[in-house]
């Protein structure tokens, strides 16, 4: 489809790509080492590997995809980490070995993730081993450390060190994320790490949290516990899933109203489709986080739409070819329309903007990148339109290459002519 | 609560002098004031991020967490003293007397909670792991009369002040806050029973998760409000098109939800036709400007460019993932019951509700609005004339459902045109 055909290629490059396979063939190895392990010693409180692997089964069942292509199980994690952390149960001292604990949480995940698989949703190998891996993490540093002594038998000398991990947990998950879709995604690192920690820390700090209570409550309550803290989670886990979906929706709702301006003759059929897909992918090659690249999406898809204030559309809808106060015009009364919505401001004024030149001639404030990278997308797309022609792109990055002075930002040029032209 | 009648003011004045009755007469034996402190600021931070449900300032926060804990740790007394801290609460709105009179409500309620607690065999102090299939019989009692006190308190002020409003969804929405308040009622167990563990540091650890879940609740309500917002603009910016349809969509969209409430839809269903009305004539666009603003008759083949719109409306929005019941409604609101309508010429059942319900909310803002051809009539006209057409054209259930709103709730229709006004979204651009 052409609506996908940049972030399609940064995929095909890479979607063979070591790191994912490294990932998943070290939690291969994780499972056999600790499934062994745990067979040769013996299975520790086999009610208790019981409750906690039905959690972290339930919670891998109720993963949810969250914005960005992002998945999460708050659940089954916040299980896992529990039994990774918990000291005592009733009045038995738990004296679990890591390997356990790696154990029952690798095979309770694949358990949740069976009925996915049997109703044909695809198994994300990769998510699945990036949770293993934290979890293996604190139940390493953790389990030797209590089994020994060293923890303490007050709240005040067990809490930092479990806080400590839940963090250290946080962190971990986030950059093993990062790294894998800075590897899918084109996108760099540090951009791709922050982006993570921020989508991750609401969920994280529930998931932490509920971790820490069910641990310390299975104390008193016993095995009830398990039940019962994970209730909060339920209902945040429900809130992400309604609000994953009404972005879904909104970003459906923006791309079909887009095409407006296409039914209505203005523009070339699959223009706003093509123009936000080029120029998300300049964004993102130029380091952009996802919260902007979600805002260029927006303005890239509404770009046109203010030419439905015209009476007679453009010839072609190929706006590069009006004059420039007529562009100004277009830009201005679009903006204007998506200003009405109230939350989208920031969308508004880039697609202000964007008819601007990047170096103004009055020395005036130069555009937002934004609206620059729109207008260089814009242009490119208006010369080649759905072409496949390699001459054709060549040609049309050569003439924004010659208008670099003062009309299209050098870097952006530069980027785009790296997305288009094969290398 | 600023004009409120003398009885109010006594039923208020009499709930005040309750709970100051109840804080000072004692006993403190089991008091301990540091876990009073601790389970106190827990309820300040509570009310403190409450979130307002109605625009009466009817707020909803999770304090009965905070004050059936102390129930549990502190008895009936230490319960009321928590419930004090309601005065405390940071939330800037309710005015000086709204917020003693909930500090009192508050603080009467845990009483009775407390002594509830007591009377069916619940047994004051840190619960040891012994105690516990034991605590949780009372403990429900406690936590049912918490909350139903409350309500009663609650309502006997809308009643005196005769706030209550008519709408019939009001209980719906009440049943679901006090269940959503003896979730975090189970709460105050769950703190009571940490308390032997993790001491003070009890009320932090089981905020963060409540807190995430609101959180998530909360985004989910703003991307909501942003989309809505965001489809109407990209709706208005349609309009613009044609001048004579300025608002159109957007008092469509109130009609068929007017009708839509009045039969007894569902709400989802009652959003998803809210957008169906919005987003029903999208499909214009398709329509040369110059045969949508013509002022005299039309030419067949201009008709035929008419009929269209629906079809191309149904093009535009059909990736939308939102209910297929409002893609149905948006291709078939030109239909008719009698089956001479388009674009299918689907008749009676056959015509999906949606539709029936836009097709009424449609022709009737069309007749009190201008046209290019014919000025506005007015509203009785319409629906005199919405009567007249009843089984031929419209769904006469449809029609007597919107009657039966306008006259209970009136409508606004669109202020008249002035001939001078110039079409300046259309002209001067």
């Amino acid at each position: 489809m052409a609506s996908s055909r940049y972030e399609l290629r940064g995929l095909s490059r890479h979607a063979l790509d070591s790191g994912h396979w490294l990932l998943a063939a070290f939690a291969g190895l994780l499972l056999i080492w600790s499934v062994a392990q745990t067979a040769v010693s013996g299975v520790l409180d086999v009610h208790a590997a019981l409750a906690f692997g039905a959690l972290i089964a339930f919670g891998e069942l109720l993963r949810l995809n969250l914005p960005g292509d992002r998945e999460a199980a708050p659940i089954a994690t916040a299980g896992a980490m529990a039994y990774a952390l918990v000291l005592q149960i009733g009045a038995t001292p738990m004296r679990l070995g890591a390997a356990q604990v790696i154990a029952v949480t690798a095979l309770a995940m694949i358990v949740g993730a069976l009925p996915h698989l049997a109703v044909g949703r695809p198994a994300r190998i990769t998510a699945m081993s990036a949770r293993l891996l934290a979890v293996a993490c604190v139940a390493a540093t953790f389990r030797p450390l209590a089994n020994a002594g060293l923890i303490g038998s007050r709240w005040w000398s067990q809490l930092p060190v479990m806080l400590a991990l839940v963090v250290l947990a946080w962190l971990l998950e986030s950059v093993v994320s990062a790294l894998i879709r800075t590897d899918a995604l084109r996108t760099r690192f540090g951009v791709a790490l922050g982006d993570e920690l921020r989508v991750q820390f609401p969920i994280a700090a529930a998931t932490g949290a509920s971790a820490l209570l069910i641990a310390f409550a299975a104390e008193v309550m016993g095995l009830a516990a398990v039940a019962v803290f994970a209730a909060p989670l339920l209902v945040t886990q429900v809130a992400l899933r309604r609000y994953a979906g009404i972005r879904a929706t909104y970003l459906q709702t923006v791309r079909a109203l887009a095409r407006v301006t296409e039914i209505g003759g203005y523009v070339e059929t699959g223009h706003s489709a093509r123009v936000s897909s080029l120029a998300v992918a300049i964004g993102r090659e130029l380091g952009m986080a996802e919260a902007a690249l979600l805002e260029l999406e927006y303005a890239a898809l509404m770009h046109d739409i203010g030419q439905l204030s015209l009476r007679d559309p453009v010839p072609g809808g190929a706006t590069v070819l009006v004059a420039r106060e007529e562009q100004r015009r277009i830009a201005e009364y679009g903006a204007e329309v998506i200003q009405q919505a109230k939350v989208l401001d920031a969308v508004a004024d880039i697609v202000r903007r964007q008819s601007d030149p990047c170096r103004p001639a009055d020395r005036s404030q130069p555009p937002p990148l934004s609206s620059r990278i729109i207008r260089a997308a814009n242009a490119y797309d208006d010369l080649v339109g759905c072409s496949a022609d390699p001459y054709r792109a060549a040609e049309a990055v050569e003439r924004l290459q010659l208008n670099t002075a003062s009309e299209y930002d050098p870097r952006v040029v530069e980027a785009l002519s790296r997305l288009v032209t094969p290398a | 609560m600023g004009r409120l009648s003398r009885t109010a003011w006594l039923y208020i004045a009499a709930v005040i002098i309750a709970a100051v009755i109840v804080v000072t007469a004692g006993p403190f034996t089991a008091v301990n004031w540091s876990q009073i402190v601790a389970l106190g600021l827990l309820l300040v931070a509570c009310e403190t991020s409450a979130t307002l449900v109605s625009p009466r300032g009817l707020a909803w926060s999770a304090n009965t967490m905070a004050s059936l804990a102390a129930v549990v740790l502190c008895g009936p007394v230490g319960a009321a003293l928590v419930s004090c801290f309601t005065l405390l609460s940071l939330r800037r709105g309710p005015s000086a007397a709204q917020r003693l009179f909930n500090t009192a409500m508050y603080t009467v309620s845990a009483y009775l909670a407390g002594r509830a607690y007591l009377a069916f065999g619940g047994h004051v102090g840190t619960p040891e792991p012994s105690s516990f299939p034991g605590l949780i019989g009372p403990f429900a009692v406690a936590a049912v009369v918490h909350v139903a006190v409350n309500f009663m308190l609650v309502h006997t002020v809308f009643w005196l002040t005769r706030e209550e409003s008519t709408a019939s969804n009001r209980i719906g929405l009440d049943f679901k806050l006090w269940l959503t308040d003896l979730g975090y009622g189970a709460f105050g167990v769950l703190i009571a029973a940490l308390w032997s563990v993790l001491g003070p540091f009890t009320p932090v650890l089981v905020l963060v998760p409540v807190f995430v879940a609101r959180w998530a609740v909360a985004q989910f309500a703003a991307q909501q409000r942003a989309y809505e917002a965001t489809v109407s603009a990209l709706c208005q910016a349609v309009e613009t098109k044609d001048f004579y349809t300025r608002g159109h969509s957007e008092r469509v969209s109130r009609g068929s939800v007017m009708i839509a409430t009045e039969i007894g839809m569902r709400p989802e269903r009652v959003g998803a036709i809210r957008y169906a009305g919005m987003l029903h004539d999208v499909g214009k666009l398709g329509v040369p400007t110059s045969v949508l603003q013509k002022r005299t008759s039309l030419t067949d083949d201009e008709y035929a460019a008419i009929q269209l719109h629906p079809m191309r409306g149904l093009d535009i929005v059909r990736e939308i993932g939102f209910l297929d019941e409002a893609l149905a409604g948006i291709m078939h609101h030109h239909e008719r019951i009698d089956g001479r309508g388009y674009p299918m010429g689907l008749a009676g059942d056959e015509i999906p509700e949606f539709a029936r319900v836009l097709a009424v909310a449609d022709a009737f803002d069309a007749m009190t609005s201008d046209r290019s051809y014919r000025g506005a009539r007015p509203v009785p006209e319409a629906v005199a004339e919405l009567r007249k057409w009843a089984g031929k054209q419209f769904d006469p259930a449809f029609v007597d459902a919107f009657v039966t709103a306008i006259e209970r709730d009136g409508w606004t229709a669109p202020e008249a045109m002035s001939a001078e006004e110039p079409l300046r979204t259309i002209e001067s651009l």
